[in-house]
């Protein structure tokens, strides 16, 4: 490549390269959607092109899966087969709130590398680049979503509450878990390093995700623990989408899942943005 | 605005940057013609990054103002950057994307429709040499490939300012010379250049005029021959056989030269700053007359080293030269 650079210097005094800086007329300014589309676009590209980002996804919730409900399944529901019912949508919902933190660490990566600074001189709507990412972690979630049921399903999940249960369940998680990803941009656009990013991030997520109700019942659980169980934002949700999943969800359920949805969004989308405009 | 009446593509007054306690950039006052390569020399850590960022609107100066193209940098930062372009320190693409698919993606958010941006990105590819390369991941690409194409992303729409962030440092002679062909067609088309360099003679290959920047001042400014005529055109080290001679040497030398004949840092050295590269070897044969044996002689640019000598009396501050990749 380098050679054929020569040989065009020399014949013809760089002429490609001359019509190509001669040639280009400013086109109109992108509107924010066809922005964000092109940043979508890009986040697809990337999972073509790095589908380890998607190999995190699907493994850990297939291990998880088997080694709960066959390892501990009978310790703590008497049969692997009812601990399934109970397990799968906990298990759906930690699995999903994991990956969400992939959001802040992308974003990270790019404020290190040096591109964050070139769309940040580009003229665009500046969180198309935020808006196209998150659509497209919308996909990652519903592939984890649907690889996790598909293969609850083949265990021996049966949700009482039918296909439509089962949507509602998706929906709310999505709702969800976009919410949350606010939150690890916010720290994406705060952390140095993507070391001190993941630490802080496993550092919120373990206590949620695992003290809460997708393992055990919170009544088993000594009451000053139980008492943030209750609380916890994922119990919240999990105790709602084991509601869609067994046809026994309440609009109260709902409600509150929506409440913390809003709060996370609420505090952490404008930080979010303020900290993208704002970042030195 | 008028745009016409507007000679000037950079008018700076007092930029300050403060990161903790370290004033990164102390007060630069700049002028930068429209159509002019405007060079920034320094070593390490000088401040120039910094510089360029709050010049393109990525970082607010904490004192001071600035016009770009008669636009002021704080508030009317969307006229700005309607008209400029970045091209990094680091690589400003997607590594993880094919040289194509970063161009497409850049013509997309530039405004160009689907076709249009593929037709511009193949377009850039051929004029950069990366065609064969157009779908491999950027990642595999060598450092002068890497360079390549994160200032054809620059040129997708040919900028009216164009910043270039040490765009030849770590590269090889040959893919040097490529980029700078570039630079010279870009300013052909009358784009306004502002790089920034750690190397003398690139600036001195490239730019109209030259701020010299440590510490984030600037401690010098002018043309290449300005700078030089107060550097030394070139430098004459000169390594002797026997170190006993060097006082000897350098009286010697001092009379043919000038006062500018140092002692070298190896004992049997010494250099000096050459502004007529003639009287070079009649100098050199009085010590012959002398009796004084060298070992080798040479005469050279000045380096940047050198410069800093000249114009502070000081030498670079190792410690001042750090890696900045981290620190961002
Ligand atoms: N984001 C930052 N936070 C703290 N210090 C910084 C930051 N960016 C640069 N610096 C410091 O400012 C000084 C100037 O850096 P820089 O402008 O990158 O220099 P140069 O580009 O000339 O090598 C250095 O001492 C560097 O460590
Ligand atoms: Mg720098």
């Amino acid at each position: 490549m380098t050679q054929s650079f020569e040989t065009n210097k020399q014949g013809g005094a760089n002429g490609q390269l001359i019509d190509a800086i001669a040639s280009s007329e400013r086109p109109s300014r992108p509107n924010g959607l066809s922005s964000s589309f092109t940043f979508a676009s890009r986040a697809l590209l990337r999972i073509k092109h790095v589908p380890e980002q998607l190999f995190d996804v699907t493994v850990f919730p297939i291990i998880f899966l088997l080694m709960f409900t066959y390892l501990f399944g009978g310790a703590i529901a008497g049969s692997t087969s009812d601990y399934l019912q109970f397990l799968l949508p906990g298990i759906l919902v930690m699995t999903v709130s994991q990956i969400t933190m992939y959001t802040g660490i992308d974003l990270n990566n790019d404020i290190r590398k040096g591109i964050f600074d070139r769309f940040r001189t580009l003229p665009i709507w500046l969180p198309s680049a935020l808006v196209g990412a998150l659509l497209v972690d919308t996909v990652r979630y519903s592939m984890a979503s649907t690889i996790m049921i598909v293969l609850g399903l083949i265990l021996g999940f049966r949700p009482e509450g039918g296909f439509p249960g089962v949507i509602g369940a998706v929906a709310l998680i999505l709702v969800f878990s976009f919410s949350l990803s606010w939150v690890w941009t916010t720290l994406g656009l705060i952390m140095r390093s993507e070391k001190s990013l993941m630490m802080v991030s496993m550092m919120v997520l373990f206590p949620i995700t695992f003290v809460s109700n997708v393992f055990v019942e919170p009544e088993t659980l000594p009451s000053w623990l139980e008492g943030f169980v209750d609380i916890n934002p994922i119990s919240l949700l999990v105790t709602a989408v084991r509601g869609f999943m067994h046809d026994a969800v309440t609009f109260e359920q709902i409600g509150w899942v929506l409440l913390a949805s809003f709060i996370f969004t609420i505090i952490f989308a404008p930080l979010t943005m303020y900290l993208y405009r704002n970042k030195k | 605005m008028d745009d016409t009446k507007q000679t000037m593509a950079i008018e700076a007054k007092g930029l300050v940057k403060v990161f903790g306690k370290d004033r990164a950039v102390d007060g630069v006052d700049l002028s930068i013609k429209k159509g002019s390569v405007y060079g920034f020399l320094g070593p390490n850590g000088a401040g120039k990054t910094t510089t360029i960022r709050m010049l393109a609107t990525l970082l607010q100066p904490d004192e001071g103002h600035a016009q770009i193209f008669g636009h002021d940098l704080v508030s009317e930062t969307a006229a700005i950057k309607s008209r400029i372009s970045l091209t990094g320190q680091y690589a400003s693409i997607d590594e993880d994307l094919t040289g194509i698919e970063n161009l497409i993606m850049i013509s997309r958010l530039m405004g160009y429709s689907r076709k249009q941006a593929k037709a511009r990105a193949n377009e850039l590819l051929h004029a950069f040499s990366l065609a064969d390369a157009a779908k491999k991941q950027v990642k595999n690409y060598s450092g002068g490939m890497r360079r390549r194409i994160d200032i054809a992303a620059s040129i997708v729409v040919t900028p009216d300012l164009l910043f270039l962030d040490e765009p030849t440092t770590g590269l090889d002679p040959r893919s040097r010379n490529q980029v700078w062909d570039i630079i010279r067609a870009l300013v052909n088309a009358g784009t306004t250049v502002l790089l920034t360099t750690q190397y003398l003679e690139e600036a001195d290959q490239l730019a109209d005029r030259i701020a010299v920047i440590n510490h984030g001042k600037i401690i010098a400014e002018g043309t290449s021959s300005e700078l030089k005529a107060s550097v030394g055109m070139s430098t004459l080290h000169v390594s002797l056989f026997d170190q006993q001679d060097r006082d000897k040497a350098i009286e010697v030398l001092t009379q043919k030269l000038d006062d500018s004949v140092r002692p070298g840092s190896d004992p049997a050295s010494l250099t000096a700053q050459v502004l007529d590269p003639s009287v070079v070897a009649e100098a050199l044969g009085e010590l012959q007359k002398e009796n004084i044996r060298m070992t080798t002689f040479s005469l050279g640019q000045p380096s940047l080293d050198e410069v800093f000598l000249t114009l502070t009396g000081q030498p670079v501050e190792e410690n001042a030269a750090h890696e900045e990749g981290v620190t961002r």
